[in-house]
């Protein structure tokens, strides 16, 4: 499961995953990351039987925490099924199917929003801001 | 054994008639043999879909009253071509629009129009005895034109050269997006099922051949723009009436950084009349090879990384010096493959007779680069032949000193060889002045990583760099690093007014 997280600017300051991993025991991995001096985003994964202690921990040392529910999302109207998705995507999220239909793997994607950027079509897009 | 044309629409007319798609040959050649491949296979139908740019489309809209003769025109704010009198256009695929730029542009016109959607036709004029009306517009649908003629100057590539990009930033290009450091693979194309694959000699392609266009019959007019099919790279001029095609094959797109471009759908029935048809219909996509190459030089001639065939780019990866690249195509294989299955069901349902070319195109034809009569402006033209250096262990002092005398803002940095090691700019200077601390000499502050240029570059390609790093002047150097000149924002001016923009 993948969890957005957001450190206010105090928290901002604090090395808050590093204590939940320690406080929890539970590995934490840090998918995309946009921290500087005061503030920041982070995209986790972590296994989902310990979502709720993660996000309670988070939480009282002062970051907001939000389920990430979708990755990417095509739009099969507009997708032509070319592929030029699939070499760019650092998670390998896109693959063809037997037929050569573009598939989408969305539990893999990490919304770095590069594909929608390759995308000749516009058939890519999220609806999670990141 | 040979099988005349006739014979085959005879047993199209009959429906007896054994169509295949192009992938399925190769497969049917190798279990039958050729003479019973021959026997048994009457059409080959092929496809392509993929992103063709050099497409576009006449129209005619009908006189208004009082009439106009148009010369300038807009269609949702795309311009179209104006010469051609009275209420005739000719809109190009990637033409942009004045007004939403690389989201909006000729390609998308042709789509709305096939799609059913309502297109805003602008015109201006000045008015003549004959045509007094000055400006119009109007709302128009597809059904509202007297024509609406697709025409493609250059469609149906017979491959297409695969690219990579060796720089370290990511490329903008008509081949999708290139991640930088070699990270990934574009390529485009339907190999197997290409048409003019499947007929690289142009016997059974040529003009008069009936085709699949955007899902309506067309045919080809003749050899494209640009064929080149003594080098493998055959392309053909190909048209098709607008109101007959379908949005399922007939897409706008944007390709990020590089612009509008039409994805179509193409495809044309190869009639199997004797054993060279059979062979040429029988190509693998491990037969067609192309160029892979490095769109990080920014010349006509790209430099080659290597050579590699269409089974392996569909693949997924290709292997370059023992690391696996990922690929990513451009066109689209599934709807390549649903051309050539809808042309299959036209011909079997004898919706499409077989046709020889009423004109043959040359087997034999090569593209030439341009005629270049005058040389675009090189670095040499307009570069500061005076160029004021320092030593890289002179001291700050001095350097402040020869930019005050130098009246320059940037100073490249010289070793005891007389080669450059680096650059320090006004900039650098203020600020160890401002912020005393061990930096004394010139190589304490100096940047070492130095963007250059030389005399032979074309100003285009120096000004890129300039733009890239945000900086405002480099230093020519030749093949060992000396420092023979500097190119700065100030030469550039020189270009205007001078003999270059004339």
């Amino acid at each position: 499961m993948k969890l957005l997280v957001n450190f206010s600017k105090k928290a901002g300051q604090k090395p808050i995953i590093a204590q939940v991993v320690k406080d929890t025991g539970v590995l934490i991995n840090v998918e995309r990351a946009i921290i500087d001096s005061s503030e920041g985003e982070a995209l986790i994964d972590i296994p989902d039987e310990s979502c709720k202690i993660i996000k309670e921990k988070l939480a009282s040392l002062g970051a907001t925490v939000r389920v990430l529910e979708h990755g990417i999302i095509l739009d099969e109207t507009e997708c032509v099924d070319c592929g030029a998705c699939v070499s760019v995507c650092p998670h390998e999220v896109f693959y063809f199917d037997d037929q050569w239909a573009i598939r989408v793997r969305e539990g893999r994607c990490v919304l770095c929003g590069r594909c929608m950027d390759a995308c000749p079509h516009h058939a890519l897009y999220h609806k999670d801001e990141f | 054994m040979k099988k005349s044309i006739d014979l085959i629409n005879e047993r199209v007319r009959d429906g007896n008639a054994r169509v295949v798609t192009a992938d399925a040959m190769p497969g049917i050649v190798a279990e039958l043999g050729e003479d019973e491949a021959l026997r048994e296979v009457d059409v080959v139908t092929t496809g392509t879909f993929g992103a063709m740019c050099s497409s576009g489309a006449f129209f005619n809209f009908g006189h208004a009253e009082p009439p106009i003769r148009m010369e300038r025109i807009w269609l949702n704010d795309v311009e179209a071509y104006g010469g051609l009198a009275a209420v005739d256009t000719y809109i190009g695929a990637t033409q942009q629009s004045t007004t939403r730029e690389d989201q909006y542009g000729g390609a998308h016109v042709i789509e709305d129009f096939i799609a059913g959607k309502s297109v805003e036709l602008r015109a201006m004029s000045r008015g003549t005895d004959c045509y007094p009306r000055r400006t119009i517009t109007t709302d128009l649908l597809l059904e509202h034109l007297n024509q609406a003629i697709m025409c493609n100057p250059r469609n149906a590539y017979q491959r297409y050269n695969a690219a990579i990009n060796t720089t370290d930033r990511v490329l903008h290009t008509y081949m999708g997006m290139l991640l930088p450091n070699s990270g990934n693979i574009t390529f485009s194309g339907a190999g197997v099922l290409n048409p003019l694959s499947n007929d690289p000699k142009l016997r059974m392609i040529g003009s008069g051949v009936p085709i699949f266009i955007g899902g309506a019959q067309g045919m080809v007019v003749g050899e494209g723009t640009q064929n080149s099919p003594a080098g493998g790279f055959g392309t053909l001029m190909v048209t098709g009436n607008m109101k007959e095609m379908s949005p399922d094959f007939v897409r706008a797109a944007t390709m990020q950084g590089y612009g509008v471009t039409l994805y179509l759908g193409v495809g044309i029935p190869i009639p199997v009349i004797d054993l060279d048809v059979v062979r040429s219909t029988a190509v693998r996509d491990e037969d067609i090879a192309v160029d892979l190459l490095d769109y990080g030089i920014p010349s006509r001639n790209r430099p080659v990384i290597r050579k590699v065939n269409y089974a392996e780019l569909r693949s997924g990866a290709v292997e370059i010096n023992g690391e696996e690249i990922r690929t990513s195509s451009l066109s689209s294989y599934r709807k390549a493959k649903g051309v050539a299955e809808l042309l299959k069901s036209w011909v079997e349902q004898g919706k499409m007779a077989l046709v020889l070319p009423t004109r043959p195109i040359s087997p034999e034809t090569r593209v030439k680069p341009m005629h270049e009569s005058v040389l675009g402006p090189r670095v040499l033209d307009i570069m500061d032949k005076r160029v004021v250096s320092v030593g890289e262990t002179e001291e700050i002092r001095a350097a402040a000193q020869k930019l005050l005398k130098g009246e320059t803002n940037h100073l490249p940095v010289i070793n005891s060889n007389g080669l450059l090691v680096g650059i320090v700019t006004t900039y650098d200077i203020s600020k160890a002045v401002a912020n005393p601390g061990k930096a004394t000499l010139v190589r304490d502050i100096m940047k070492k990583k130095v963007v250059t240029t030389t005399q032979d570059e074309p100003v285009d390609i120096a000004v890129q760099k300039l733009e890239r790093h945000n900086i405002s002047a480099m230093p020519v150097v030749d093949q060992d690093m000396h420092v023979v000149a500097m190119l700065t924002a100030i030469n550039l001016g020189k270009l205007i007014g001078g003999r270059w923009l004339k």
